[in-house]
């Protein structure tokens, strides 16, 4: 199959049944991505498909027909620099799903409340509690 | 000069006596306040890895060659195997070894729960390991299975025997008292649900096992590996750069780093054995359930004059027995004191320490009940913590204690009562409650570090610690540039790789800053000295006039001033090697940290909802070192600490003692949606008795008073007294029906 991610074109070869998140991590080497609970309750595999958050860890590779975009394509937004600042990290395992989701979320709202940020970022999951940092993260992205 | 010492040891609240090698730490401490780079807010040195997603956990670890093992768990939760046959499996595609009871350590024939461990198999893939369990054939025989702990209790099954604990005369305090105050409280299993699962990649590379996991002890793993499979410690070599999350769940080796060992060894590839997010919920550890019969009796003046309790801690198959009654026994000044505690041993998974444990559970019975006695003797429930004030921990000085003062400022959230129970309606009533902390932190003996100076005057720190998120390398980093006068963007830290560094300790029981921190700084202290020894001889001065500050070696006369790196290009190819140790902690003192929170909560009275409106969170744990970091911590424990309060439930067929819920969905853990206002505060006054330092540990503290706060917020709202955690709305409904009840009745709210 043939995978469009972070602009770039991958040819692979994997069963049909293999889950995006798989694909990613195992074939084509992109780890940033993370899976925490693999059956799509926790947010930590999130990937952006045209520009929609996608749960990749329960999406089959085969049915993924667009642009893949994963942390490592998103390196260089200003988000990134935004989480460091807040400090709106610790273990830092759900932090690339994090990412991937608010940037989504600013690229449809670029300037969110904080009941919209609660409302996009619900579906992410951090254990260490770093929320009042992602919220305060997103709230001042654009520097 | 190093120096043999007879000593307790305190790790999580449980103490061993030990000998120690410790060695004097001369190094006098930093005057209160921020310095240059401790005590400032500082963004974490590895943030911008974690945050792009370039850190490489050990989920991300892929060796060439690497197989993928499962294990087989038991349905049962208590049987044993009367025969197995794992041969079936080996004939399954891709599977390449199988293992049963007995083959590693951790499998066992006896299951002691739903979910033990008794086989494992590796295989190509994950899928195939996965489907090659079902060939194995068990035969299985049922046993009685036991989950009720009182029962266990009642019917001797029991890890040890009940500890007790006795001061004063109880009895008699009791009946000579004016009021006094019984209740019981319980208290859920709580799983950890860190978000990278437990697991572990283990590599064989001639006689020496490498193993990468995910651990909060890298030194932990590597002894207790070394002396399961009978190898020399040095042989072991363990990795945890960077980890996913622990919580105390991840202090030890685990049976997936024994399997994976095993498989690796019969196969001669590498193993990987990473749990799922089910086996997570079954097979990795959790907060044990309590039960807490307390009493509290007092004067009518509100002096406590008697406090007991008897302790239920239902432990499950394995595990140890946590201090729930160490709040009841330190918090207050109070003569007469009589606890005991009973483990039962139940066919329900084991207990793993989880952020301050015992403390976390008996502070929520301990502070309910103080707040029920206030009612009782209407007083002001923070009149009432003042007045019994303890002094000391029973005749033992404390290092430091400043919770009178997190007390007055907590005042002026304290006093927004009136206001805030004004915003109540008919549906939604709204209140105030608050909770004290008490717990350890101070952390000890043995820990060291490494410096190394190169000539282009970076500074790396070298030590074999682990970060669990924490912010352990930004602190250690603060630490060192600090001590040596440089920039915090000069240092870096190398940590996470026993084979790269000195000994370090754990990183759980609140020990990495107050253990690691004074042996960085003392390998800072001894690289500086030696670049002013050096300094002295270029520039023909005396080392005394010479100091590192800013970046640049001065002179007191201000007359040299040369940038540090450009100084040392003088070293070429040679190095700078600092070394440093923890020094031991202040002897015959008590080494605890405090805190106060206040709880702004709002219950529909309707519904049984409860919202966590606004926390005001003031800790004392000595000097601050990263005061951003630890803000997060803070926020941390707090939000942790409100899904054990309000929404985090597992349930437990009480029949077969299978685990129902058993995914993230089940198992509702808070989310962004979830967070209240939280403001937090630090005392921020270093302990003058520990350390070169002055910093007690900051994980666990926030997450200890938060319950017992809320729900005290709960009964300043609505007159209700909630027993139990998590306070699902089933408990808040029997909690308003039963205030309602008493009302009618006109009895006073508590026994």
């Amino acid at each position: 199959m043939k995978l469009r991610v972070n602009g770039e074109e991958h040819v692979v070869d994997v069963p049909v049944g293999t889950s995006l998140a798989g694909v990613l991590r195992d074939r084509i080497g992109l780890t940033g991505t993370k899976i925490a609970c693999n059956e799509g309750h926790c947010g930590a595999c999130t990937v952006m498909v045209d520009g929609e958050p996608v749960l990749s860890c329960i999406t089959l590779a085969h049915t993924v027909d667009g642009e893949v975009t994963t942390i490592e394509g998103l390196r260089d937004h200003p988000l990134v620099a935004a989480f460091v600042k807040a400090d709106a990290v610790q273990c830092g395992f759900c932090t690339p799903g994090q990412v991937v989701s608010a940037a989504a979320l600013v690229a449809a709202n670029p300037e969110p409340t904080a009941d919209e940020i609660r409302h996009a970022m619900a579906g992410n999951i951090c254990r260490c509690g770093t929320y009042p940092k992602i919220e305060e993260a997103i709230t001042h992205w654009s520097g | 000069m190093e120096r043999l010492i007879r000593t307790e040891k305190e790790v999580e609240g449980r103490f061993e006596e030990v000998w120690l090698v410790v060695e004097e730490d001369p190094l006098e401490q930093w005057p209160a306040g921020a310095r240059d780079v401790v005590g400032r807010p500082a963004v974490r040195k590895d943030a911008l890895e974690r945050v792009r997603g370039e850190a490489r956990y050990t989920a991300d670890i892929k060796l060439p060659g690497m197989l993928q093992a499962v294990l087989l768990r038991s349905p049962y939760a208590h049987a044993r195997v009367k025969s197995i046959d794992v041969a079936p499996a080996l004939a399954m595609p891709g599977v390449r070894a199988a293992i049963g009871p007995g083959d590693a350590p951790g499998l066992e024939a006896e299951a002691g729960y739903a979910g033990a461990p008794v086989a494992a198999v590796a295989a190509e893939t994950f899928g195939q390991a996965h489907a090659a369990l079902d060939a194995i054939s068990v035969e299985w025989e049922p046993l009685e299975v036991v989950v009720d702990p009182e029962e266990a209790v009642e019917r001797g099954l029991v890890h040890g025997e009940p500890e007790r604990y006795e001061r004063g005369d109880f009895d008699r305090a009791v009946a000579e008292a004016d009021v006094v105050v019984e209740s019981t409280y319980r208290t859920s299993v709580v799983l950890h649900n860190s978000m990278e699962t437990h697991q572990s990649v283990c590599e064989w590379v001639g006689d020496r096992l490498d193993v990468y996991t995910s651990t909060q002890y890298v030194w932990g793993v590597r002894s207790e590996v070394a002396r399961e499979l009978g190898i020399a410690p040095d042989k072991v070599r363990v990795v945890c750069e960077y980890m996913g999350g622990g919580f105390g769940s991840k202090n030890s080796a685990g049976e997936y780093t024994f399997a994976a060992a095993e498989l690796a060894k019969r196969t001669g590839r590498p193993v990987r054995c990473a749990l799922t997010r089910s086996e997570e919920h079954v097979a990795a550890g959790n907060r044990n359930a309590t039960i807490q019969k307390l009493t509290a009796a007092a004067r009518s003046d509100g002096t406590i004059v008697a406090l007991g309790g008897e302790f239920v801690n239902a432990l499950g198959w394995a595990g140890w027995s946590a201090s729930t009654e160490g709040p009841l026994k330190m918090l207050y000044a109070c003569e007469n004191v009589r606890t005991v505690r009973h483990t039962a041993k139940i066919n329900t998974p084991p207990m793993k320490a989880f952020r301050a444990p015992g403390f976390v559970e008996g502070t929520f019975g301990l502070e309910c009940l103080i707040d029920e006695l206030a009612a009782r003797l209407d007083v002001d429930p923070l009149e009432l913590r003042r007045k019994n004030y303890a002094g000391s921990n029973d005749g033992t000085p404390f290092s430091s204690k400043n919770l009178a003062e997190c007390y007055e400022r907590a005042q002026e959230h304290w006093d927004r009562r009136s206001e805030v129970r004004a915003r109540s309606d008919a549906t939604w009533k709204r209140g105030v409650g608050m909770a004290s902390q008490i717990w350890y932190g101070g952390g000890g003996p043995p820990s060291y570090a490494w410096t190394r100076v190169g000539s282009d005057g970076r500074i790396a720190v070298v030590t074999a610690m682990q970060d669990i998120g924490t912010g352990t390398r930004t602190a250690m980093a603060q630490i060192a540039a600090e001590e040596l006068g440089v920039p915090l963007d000069r240092v870096d830290v190398t940590l996470g790789d026993t084979a790269r560094g000195p000994y370090a300790t754990l990183s759980a029981g609140s020990s990495t800053t107050p253990s690691v921190g004074p042996a960085v700084r003392a390998a800072a202290a001894d690289a500086k000295r030696q670049i002013l020894e050096i300094a002295a001889q270029r520039y023909d001065l005396e080392e005394r006039v010479l100091d590192v500050r800013d970046g640049r070696i001065v002179s007191a006369d201000g007359n040299l001033s040369v940038e540090l790196g450009e100084f040392l290009s003088l070293l070429g190819s040679a190095q700078i090697l600092g070394k440093g140790a923890r020094g031991p902690n202040p002897t015959g003192m008590s080494v605890l940290t405090f805190g106060v929170h206040v709880v702004e909560a709002a219950v529909d009275v309707e519904t049984g909802e409860v919202v966590v409106e606004r926390v005001a969170a003031i800790h004392d744990v000595g000097r601050i070192v990263n005061p951003l970091g630890a803000e997060s911590q803070v926020e941390g424990g707090i939000i942790q600490g409100i899904g054990h309060t309000l929404s985090e439930q597992r349930l437990m067929d009480g029949e077969t003692g299978r685990v129902l819920t058993r995914s993230l969905d089940a198992y509702r853990m808070p989310t962004i949606a979830d967070v209240p206002e939280i403001v937090c505060e630090f005392i921020d006054e270093p302990d003058a008795h520990l350390t070169n330092l002055g910093s007690k540990g900051l994980g666990e503290p926030p997450i200890v008073p938060i319950a017992a706060a809320i729900a005290n917020a709960i009964r300043d709202a609505t007159g209700a007294d909630v027993h139990e955690l998590p306070i699902s709305r089933e408990e808040m409904l029997r909690a308003l029906r039963e205030a309602e009840k008493k009302e009618r009745r006109g009895a006073p709210a508590a026994v």
